[in-house]
């Protein structure tokens, strides 16, 4: 299988006019995503990873440097609802019900009554969040919540998932159920997913390639190849071979973070 | 049930210290009148007195209730619903009035919360003028509107429902502009990647989320528009409406009156507002908000 590069990013600068001076928040960001990968990105805050997720979602604009989405400018790209963004706020509207949550888009869209239905029910048992359509988000837990927001952004059927923590309000274990969740749910979808993270377990656990970033100003350290393979089981994470990748994430941002101390 | 008995504890304190005011106030005159008739007066005549005279300077609850009675359930009784003495022909009055200002002062509001809303040029200009309407005194520009309006032919109903209008207006704007602007950076972008118009995000996240501030300001607003109303009855020398009935007791001496009308009007603005809480509490039930 060839890959496909879906977001291609060349020396991206982003610099933000503050009150007190400007901030680097990207600086020469040199990044591939290819189709099907799962990239996690990595790193202290004000390193510019989100920054990079908006930027592709055309949420931020650079300021230097190119980037593609899809073969075209994030811009076009968003107006062809090319991904599904996935905030760390579950950001469901509460007074609509789960179901209507996730019809928020398609209805958007403009997509038939019957179709709309159709979707729903899919990515309700996508999420394992079957026979739930009818509460309203408050009756939800946090993690549910999280998963219905992931719903909403897998119903219109996005190539690209973006997704900015969010599991990072969540507790340990529901964040472990919900990773694990996540990685079948890619595996049944087959969706690019660019992945925001504090957490190195978790980057390492989900990921295909990690992209280690520093701050100040905000660039890509390092890049690795996440050699585990694609069938991953919780305990993946007892095995040598996974703690010799997540040994080498932390070193990356211990180098990046050197001259802090 | 619990909020009952605080409420009757506090009613009850302050039908007492309103007796007891009652006294205080009304204890000169019934001295005098004993003086003029040479009568000396024991503590319970001279307390009796004070609850009961024609034109006190307070009168007492009592009294107040008598007159609404008389003034409404009993002319219903004696089949009189309508005439000039009719608290209920006056409340009418005044009712119909403020329920016009409220509809326009309501819609004005919230045009205009969307228009500052979605317009810089009136995000700029709109809001310091509407501010400055409401510091120039309503009793200051109230005979104007009318005296304007009659010079062109226009009385009754109309001149009152524009001064209530000019008062309901702005806390619905201010309400909305709250309101439209509640949803978070996080909620605007969203709609973003979804590439969603302006008209979409309006009609499905600004105005849902603004429900919650338009009650609370059309409560405000429905109570600034009884008092518009009434206060446009007061400079004409209206005959007719709660406004009316304030005046021509005060030109009389008519205090128990005074009273009454306003009960009649602090009874008519709480069923108002109850019944916009109602609409609220159905609206919010239907919007699946946590009850």
């Amino acid at each position: 299988m060839v890959s496909q590069p879906v977001i291609r990013a060349e020396n991206l600068d982003l610099t933000f006019q503050t009150n007190d001076g400007p901030v680097h928040a990207l600086k020469g960001v040199d990044l591939t995503i290819n189709k099907g990968d799962f990239v996690s990105f990595i790193g202290p805050s004000g390193c510019g990873k989100t920054t990079f997720l908006r930027v592709v979602a055309a949420l931020e604009h650079p300021t230097g440097g190119s980037i593609s989405v899809a073969g075209m400018s994030p811009d076009e790209a968003r107006r062809k609802r090319m991904y599904g963004y996935v905030f760390q706020a579950a950001g469901l509207y509460p007074w609509r019900t789960i179901r209507g949550n996730i019809k928020l888009p398609l209805e958007i869209m403009g997509m038939p009554r019957d179709e709309q239905e159709e979707r729903v029910e899919r990515v309700l048992a996508l999420v394992d969040l079957k026979g739930f359509g009818k509460k309203y988000p408050w009756q939800l837990s946090g993690g549910m919540q999280q998963r219905a927001s992931i719903a909403r952004a897998l119903a219109f059927d996005a190539e690209i998932l973006l997704m900015d923590e969010p599991f990072g309000a969540l507790d340990e274990i529901v964040r472990d159920h919900l990773n694990e969740q996540l990685l079948k749910l890619w595996a049944a979808t087959d969706k690019t997913i660019g992945f925001v993270t504090h957490s190195i377990p978790e980057a390492v656990y989900l990921s295909t390639r990690i992209v280690v970033m520093s701050p100040r100003p905000g660039r890509i350290t390092d890049v690795i190849e996440n050699p585990l393979p694609r069938e991953r089981p919780l305990d993946i994470r007892d095995t040598p071979e996974f703690l010799e990748v997540a040994h080498r994430v932390r070193e990356g941002l211990r180098a990046g973070h050197a001259y802090d101390d | 049930m619990k909020s009952v008995l605080p409420i009757l504890t506090v009613v009850a304190a302050i039908v007492v210290m309103w007796y007891a005011a009652a006294i205080g106030m009304n204890v000169k005159w019934a001295r005098e009148q004993a003086a003029r008739q040479g009568v000396e007066l024991g503590f319970t005549e001279l307390v009796a007195d004070t609850w009961s005279q024609d034109r006190p300077r307070l009168p007492a609850p009592h009294q107040v209730l008598e007159e609404l009675w008389n003034s409404t359930g009993a002319k219903i009784l004696a089949g009189k619903t309508w005439s000039k003495r009719s608290l209920i022909y006056h409340g009418w009055i005044t009712l119909s009035a403020t329920l016009a200002g409220f509809a326009i002062g309501s819609l004005a509001g919230i045009l205009l919360a969307v228009g500052i809303v979605h317009n810089k040029a009136m995000d700029m200009s709109v809001m310091p003028w509407a501010i400055a309407s409401q510091t120039i005194p309503i009793l200051a520009i109230a005979p104007m509107i009318i005296v304007v309006l009659n010079s062109i032919g226009i009385q009754g109903l109309i001149p009152k429902a524009i001064i209530s209008a000019y008062l309901s207006f702005f806390p619905v704007v201010v309400g909305m502009v709250k309101g439209l602007r509640a949803p978070g950076r996080e909620q605007l972008d969203l709609l973003k990647t979804y590439n969603a118009s302006g008209a979409q995000t309006f009609w499905k996240l600004r105005l849902p989320a603004s429900v919650p501030y338009l009650f609370t300001s059309l409560k405000i607003g429905m109570a600034a528009s009884l008092v518009g109303a009434i206060v446009g009855e007061l400079p004409t020398g209206a005959i007719r409406g709660l406004g009316a009935r304030m005046l021509t007791g005060s030109y009389y001496g008519q205090t128990i009156q005074i009273w009454s009308a306003l009960f009649a009007a602090a009874i008519l603005a709480a069923g108002l507002v109850g019944i916009i809480g109602m609409i609220e509490k159905l609206m919010l039930r239907r919007m699946g908000v946590r009850t």
